[in-house]
């Protein structure tokens, strides 16, 4: 009966988000959906061609920049449009609140990361990784630096009035390095590089994701206080 | 449980988008008292309780919170009082006894299954408790806020207009709840009720406030 | 008054240099420049383009620099500040991509071809057309100014990241013929006198154009102030 009987402010919210998600899914059918219409798409567009392996791994990533965008914005937005943003004020620090909120967007990014990549191998023939060890690693941090970014922007969007729409437009250049990164280490991993050649990528992956969730951390009071 | 509250607000003003909503607050209240907030709609009877409770800052003035002679910093008030008004969400998704349980647990409470039970009895729902919030009238949502912002003890507790949407029942759980509390420590109350004032020892004129604001 | 007078001698000066001092294989008067082989009469685009790409940078810096000032003391003129200088930073930022595009059509022969400067041109574009976006989606004055402080910051520490990514990238992208060797200029003393001139004008003439900028807005505002009370 004690569900929520933890002595953590950040796993409470989080464990708060994750129930409210399983019992409402206001993002989980539409992100599913989301990822399997792309993916059909992206099968109708090919054909009978055989594309590259560069513009397989970027479509790879394509489709994992757009479900983040439109997954992660409801994390702020819930609490905003449901008006329960005073309610967290009034229980919870703003660090516990972002962290909170950090956990449960990297819990749905993967989870949902999880799901498009094995559509993508299924569907995909052509998408062959010769070195797994690498995709594996690239795959993870890829999701980490994009749920840390998207998160604290997820913040500021939900107090503009074009929340949707503005969304991957504040995230886009703020992931731009990110993708670059992780779709060059995805073509690494195609072409069977091992971890140490692909260890540059990986450096600047994890300082990425360090210094965004950083700066998160010292700014989210501004954000989240009005 | 003789805790010391006092609260000291000195000369505040809030400007909001150019606007000064109001200047020149100054109150205090120890505990055992009760003080009460009035004004004409939009005189800013919620900004300044929010300011109170630490929600929002002041463009300038001070307001010191201190209990038992220790100051509690803005961002740490949220900790030491309650918070009752009709723009309160509470979650909808969740049951009654859910929503005390989360915040018990974001608060970091201990876990105390019965008191969460006591506070349902006592503000009447406990034959509700398993039901979610959104089947809820607003009268019961009214209710649940006030276990809501009891859950923790609060050495202050802030009342933004108590009243709304309740029932002479209620009403009644109200009064009582205010009683205890300025056993406990002090309530302020925004209210337009006179039926309200009377709990109250001072009362602020937010009206008086911003036509005379040299007094 | 002196401070403008200054500006639009030299500038005068920059200009006329930078355009028609004649460019010579072997420079023996004061006024003949060398020429760059490969480059020839389009290398005279650096005297303007890279000062433009300059400003397009300070301006984005001191934009985060009164941002930051406006988050520690919530004063709304910072705000004012951090604007304006982002909005002249814009305007350089457009300047620089397109005499920049202009070059690399006449250079490499086509608009855009993803050069590892061209993409952080583009980049910035990005930040300041987001940031413009974003300011124009938020009604309150405190929460638009601290919400784009907040997101000038992150966009700011992002930046950075293209210095290491980009050579990698790059490089798997376009192979060497693209990226001439030709555009690292092996600068000429002259040359660099008139680029360094020309880099004080343009900053000279944004300093300027910020102050303006700064007064107008100010004006607006307070004007704005008045109506309403």
């Amino acid at each position: 009966m004690n569900r929520f009987d933890y002595n953590s402010s950040v796993l409470t919210i989080f464990l708060k988000d994750f129930r409210s998600e399983l019992r409402t899914r206001y993002s989980l059918n539409a992100l599913l959906m989301f990822v399997i219409t792309t993916i059909a798409i992206i099968m109708f567009a090919i054909g009978q061609e055989a594309p590259s392996v560069e513009i397989l791994a970027g479509m790879l990533w394509i489709i994992i920049f757009f479900s983040a965008m439109s997954g992660m914005s409801r994390s702020f937005v819930s609490e905003e449009e449901r008006g329960t943003v005073m309610t967290l004020h009034l229980i919870a620090t703003p660090a516990s609140v972002y962290f909170g909120k950090l956990l449960f967007n990297l819990v749905l990014m993967i989870s949902m990361n999880f799901v498009t990549v094995v559509l993508y191998f299924l569907v995909i023939p052509n998408f062959v990784v010769r070195s797994f060890d690498v995709f594996v690693v690239t795959m993870f941090l890829g999701t980490v630096g994009l749920s840390c970014s998207a998160t604290i922007i997820a913040a500021i969007i939900a107090k503009s009035n074009t929340k949707g729409t503005l969304y991957p437009v504040l995230s886009f250049p703020i992931l731009l390095p990110l993708l670059l990164t992780v779709i060059s280490a995805t073509k690494m991993a195609i072409e069977g590089a091992t971890l140490s050649m692909a260890s540059g990528e990986f450096q600047i992956l994890a300082s990425h994701i360090l210094v965004i969730t950083a700066a998160s951390y010292l700014l989210f009071d501004y954000v989240w206080k009005d | 449980m003789n805790v010391q509250v006092n609260i000291e607000a000195v000369d505040i003003k809030k400007v909001f988008n150019r606007r000064v909503i109001f200047s020149n607050i100054c109150f205090s209240l120890k505990e055992g008292s009760a003080l009460a907030i009035t004004g004409k709609n939009g005189s800013g009877k919620s900004t300044l309780v929010k300011i109170i409770a630490g929600i929002l800052t002041a463009t300038t003035g001070d307001l010191i919170f201190s209990i038992n002679n220790n100051e509690i910093l803005p961002i740490n008030r949220f900790k030491n009082l309650g918070f009752v008004s009709p723009y309160l969400q509470l979650y909808e998704e969740f049951t009654a006894l859910e929503n005390l349980q989360i915040y018990a647990g974001v608060r970091k409470l201990n876990f105390n299954y019965e008191y969460f039970l006591s506070l349902l009895r006592k503000v009447g729902l406990f034959e509700r408790k398993d039901d979610s919030v959104r089947t809820y009238s607003s009268g019961m949502k009214q209710r649940l806020k006030y276990a809501f912002a009891l859950l923790h003890h609060p050495a202050l507790l802030i009342l933004d207009e108590p009243q709304s949407n309740l029932d002479s029942e209620g009403i009644s759980i109200v009064s009582e709840i205010v009683k205890e509390q300025k056993q406990k420590g002090s309530v302020i109350i925004a209210t337009n009720d006179k039926a309200d004032l009377q709990y109250c020892d001072k009362i602020i004129d937010l009206d008086l406030k911003v036509n005379n604001s040299n007094i | 008054m002196k401070f403008k007078i200054v500006l639009g001698i030299v500038f005068t000066i920059v200009i006329i240099a930078g355009l028609s001092m004649p460019m010579v294989p072997l420079p023996q008067r004061w006024y003949e420049l060398p020429i760059i082989p490969g480059l020839e009469e389009r290398a005279r685009i650096i005297f303007f383009h890279v000062p433009a790409a300059w400003v397009a940078v300070i301006a984005f810096i001191l934009s985060l620099v009164y941002g930051i000032q406006y988050l520690k003391n919530k004063k709304i003129d910072y705000d004012i500040k951090s604007v304006s200088a982002a909005g002249l930073g814009f305007l350089f930022c457009i300047l620089a991509t397109i005499t920049g595009a202009i070059w690399a059509k006449f250079s490499w022969g086509a608009f855009w071809n993803w050069d590892p400067r061209q993409t952080s041109i583009f980049v910035l574009l990005l930040i300041y057309g987001a940031y413009f976006a974003l300011r124009s989606s938020i009604e309150v004055e405190e929460k638009r100014a601290s919400l784009s402080a907040v997101y000038a910051i992150i966009a700011g520490i992002s930046v950075p990241f293209f210095i290491f990514i980009l050579p990698r990238i790059v490089a798997s992208l376009h192979p060497d013929p693209i990226i001439n060797p030709q555009a690292k200029i092996h600068m000429n003393p002259k040359m660099l006198v008139i680029i360094f001139a020309s880099l004080a004008c343009f900053t000279g003439i944004y300093y300027w154009m910020f102050k303006l900028k700064v007064c107008i807005t100010r004006l607006a505002h307070q004007q704005q102030f008045n109506k309403e009370n």
